[in-house]
């Protein structure tokens, strides 16, 4: 909150004018690059579909199927509530009349085919780790999803986080536009997992505490925090004691394909719908995942155990 | 048949009255971590880890069936905080889809229960009735730490 305030009182020094240029969604560079050419893998954009996780906000709520991203989830926030929009191939409705192009853009930079900033519930930080190729297989897949009829309501926020050209601040502070690079002296699924956790798999994005802007606390990334819409905790997901320590990789491996812990606990909450996800991703991409949260620093959880 | 199930709804009110609230917090966790131990045993022997044993597979399922029975009455309006509970309020709100998603449990535990003679029928089973676990979990339990 101080910092917003600080925010404000930045808008006061620069004046007007150079607040509209700062926030400007024309000032993000990501997401403008060329694609490459050639035709769009859709087994591929399948896999990245899942890893991204996109039918968890996106589906229609209650929905049986979970590819008619119809919208309309309420996703509670110490902002306001967010409605995740309808981004099913829908031509009027949907995102059925972009371009690869505007979808590239929007995830990677959080703007829309109409210049507008997106909010960061939609987790464009993480998105925007995702490559070009990958994000245009994922859009191609997309579309061959059912079109779902329907405009989704407006966000319910609160002043001053309704007026979204402040978010373009936000963004000089916590997007930094930067596709994922893989480490040279790192095995390819070494990489591979790191790429799906940091990137469309967006872990970080519910397993960390957040600031007062709402952006992730960086030295305390993937230790766990409060759950985003107010009820119960997010569990650290770092090889710390407190959090998945004394797991194994294929005990990891385990709860991305079934949902089961060590304990033989099932996750419930948030995570249930995840696992549905990374449930259809190829075998190595799990293990791949489940090398890089094992090499994550150890860190103590950022919520400390509720007192009996 | 209406004689022995009258008797058993009297024991079950009769022993309600006496759980206090703690008691009836400590009591699903039991029952909890004992469907826990069952899926532990379930997918050892699914995975072929454990060798398949029939009398254990059906053990297992009956566990479930006995959980899905007594759960249902262990929350009580008196027992929604407290005992470091991970019961979401909606239980109390949605009691009604609550109940049945332990009546679909106990369906499908007992479906499963009949229909494994072997390994590859007690995987089938076993694979739908443990989908169950993390549907419930989704909707109605709150992780606290």
């Amino acid at each position: 909150m101080k910092r917003f305030m600080g925010a404000i009182a930045l808008v006061a020094l620069f004046g007007a004018g150079g607040a509209w240029v700062l926030t400007s969604p024309s000032l993000q560079a990501t997401g403008t690059e060329a694609l490459p050419g050639g035709a769009s893998n859709l087994e591929n954009g399948r896999t990245l579909f899942y890893a991204g996780g996109c039918t968890s906000c996106h589906a229609v709520p209650g929905a049986e199927d979970k590819t008619r991203l119809g919208g309309g989830l309420a996703l509670h926030s110490p902002f306001g509530t967010f409605y995740a929009p309808n981004i099913s191939p829908h031509p009027r409705d949907g995102i059925g009349a972009w371009t690869p192009e505007q979808f590239v853009r929007a995830m990677r930079a959080g703007v829309s085919p109409d210049g507008r900033h997106y909010y960061p519930a939609f987790p464009y930080t993480s998105y925007q780790r995702m490559n070009a190729g990958d994000l245009r297989d994922l859009f191609a897949f997309m579309m061959t999803l059912p079109a779902v009829e329907g405009r989704v309501r407006d966000h319910d926020l609160p002043f001053p986080f309704n007026i979204r050209r402040a978010l373009g601040f936000w963004k000089l502070i916590y997007l930094d536009g930067k596709v994922f690079e893989p480490a040279a002296g790192k095995s390819a699924a070494a990489n591979r997992g790191a790429y799906l956790v940091e990137g469309p798999g967006h872990c970080a994005e519910c397993h960390s505490p957040r600031d007062r802007l709402g952006g992730i606390v960086s030295e305390q990334r993937f230790a766990g925090g409060p759950n985003p819409d107010g009820k119960g905790v997010v569990p650290n997901i770092t090889p710390d004691a407190s959090g998945i320590g004394s797991w194994s990789k294929s005990d990891i491996v385990e709860l991305l394909t079934t949902g089961f812990t060590p304990e033989f606990d099932s996750v419930g909450s948030n995570m249930a719908p995840v696992v549905k996800n990374t449930a259809n991703l190829p075998q190595s991409d799990r293990e791949a995942m489940a090398d890089y949260l094992k090499s994550l620093p150890a860190r103590p959880s950022a919520v400390k155990k509720a007192p009996k | 048949m209406i004689r022995i199930a009258a008797a058993a709804l009297m024991l079950a009110s009769g022993a309600m009255a006496v759980l206090a609230q703690g008691d009836v917090i400590a009591e699903r966790k039991k029952t909890m971590k004992a469907n826990g131990a069952a899926t532990e045993a379930g997918a050892a022997m699914a995975k072929g880890q454990a060798p398949f044993d029939l009398a254990k597979a059906q053990g297992i399922f009956r566990t479930y069936q006995e959980a899905a029975r007594t759960m249902p009455g262990l929350f009580p309006e008196n027992s929604k905080t407290g005992g470091d509970t991970s019961a979401a309020p909606r239980i109390w709100e949605d009691m009604a889809g609550f109940r049945a998603g332990f009546a679909k449990f106990e369906k499908e535990a007992a479906e499963a229960a009949a229909a494994t003679k072997d390994l590859a029928s007690f995987r089938a089973g076993f694979a739908i009735v443990t989908k169950n676990c993390g549907a419930c979990h989704e909707k109605y339990r709150i992780k606290k730490s």
